[in-house]
């Protein structure tokens, strides 16, 4: 069947996926607030999984193994967040900072 | 240029420009914002690679629940100030350069190498296909995949309460 990612070419897909996972690794690097960091996590995330899905659709017949994958990456990634929140809230509580440079200490 | 292409470069240039917007703005709200755009723009891909149950689970899971987690968590941490607004660390320059270094590498490879050009093959997956496929096929992991979600829920709620005597 026809459809409409049959126009586009793979590379299109995977070079926005590149693109945006860059963005998010130089989030990662250069923010200092820790739920900033924890939101260009998400964009890796995202774009793993964007990749995950253009390549099921273009390679895998069957193209369920790309969903899938992605799926799976969708709930590590909810989950990733909820615990996350959960550590950068308790760091807050105990030393009144989100900011990852400030939380140098290995002991108290 | 047909419609398939134009929609695919708005939603490429809303995603890209949301995500620099979600790592470069200082207001830590706007960020999270710029996120929520990123993640719809990708759930738009979805729907261009044929996929709508993916795209569904993207807006409910990412523009639902984990925006709003991370709303809260910016609301939790703010500290009674105004709105957040978090300088950038001292480390940019070498985190733009470490980014710059990988993107290049990732686009020469995505750009020089021969990928599958059968993309008349893309075809539309019955929603129910993918339900047999989960609970077939993939049983298992997505067994363990719930584990995974229980124990983060009980780990998050037992990280972020407070115990008794401590500060």
């Amino acid at each position: 069947m026809e459809t409409a990612a049959a126009q586009i070419p793979l590379q299109s897909f995977l070079f926005v996926s590149a693109v945006i996972f860059s963005i998010g690794l130089y989030g990662v690097l250069s923010r200092r607030n820790a739920v900033q960091i924890l939101m260009s996590v998400e964009l890796m995330l995202n774009a793993v999984a964007l990749n995950f899905v253009a390549f099921g659709a273009y390679t895998d017949p069957n193209f369920f193994r790309g969903l899938i994958f992605a799926v799976f990456v969708i709930i590590v990634a909810a989950a990733e967040v909820g615990l996350a929140l959960g550590i950068i809230l308790r760091v807050f509580r105990n030393r009144a900072t989100a900011n990852v440079d400030e939380v140098d200490a290995l002991r108290w | 240029m047909t419609i398939a292409e134009i929609v695919f470069y708005l939603l490429a240039i809303a995603a890209i420009v949301s995500a620099i917007g979600t790592v470069t703005v200082p207001n830590v709200v706007h960020a999270a914002l710029f996120l929520i755009i990123s993640l719809l723009a990708v759930a738009g891909f979805y729907i261009l690679l044929s996929s709508e149950f993916l795209a569904l689970t993207q807006v409910l899971v990412y523009g639902g629940a984990v925006a709003t987690i991370i709303l809260f968590g910016l609301m939790l941490t703010r500290g009674g100030a105004a709105l957040p607004v978090v300088s950038a660390g001292g480390q940019w320059p070498a985190g733009l350069l470490a980014a710059g270094v990988v993107m290049v590498g990732l686009l020469t490879a995505v750009l020089d190498s021969d990928w599958p050009r059968d993309v008349n093959q893309v075809t539309l997956v019955p929603i129910d296909q993918i339900g047999r496929v989960l609970f077939r096929d993939w049983l298992l992991p997505f067994e363990v995949a719930s584990i995974v979600l229980l124990v983060a829920l009980i780990g998050a709620v037992v990280i972020s309460s407070a115990e008794e005597g401590e500060a």
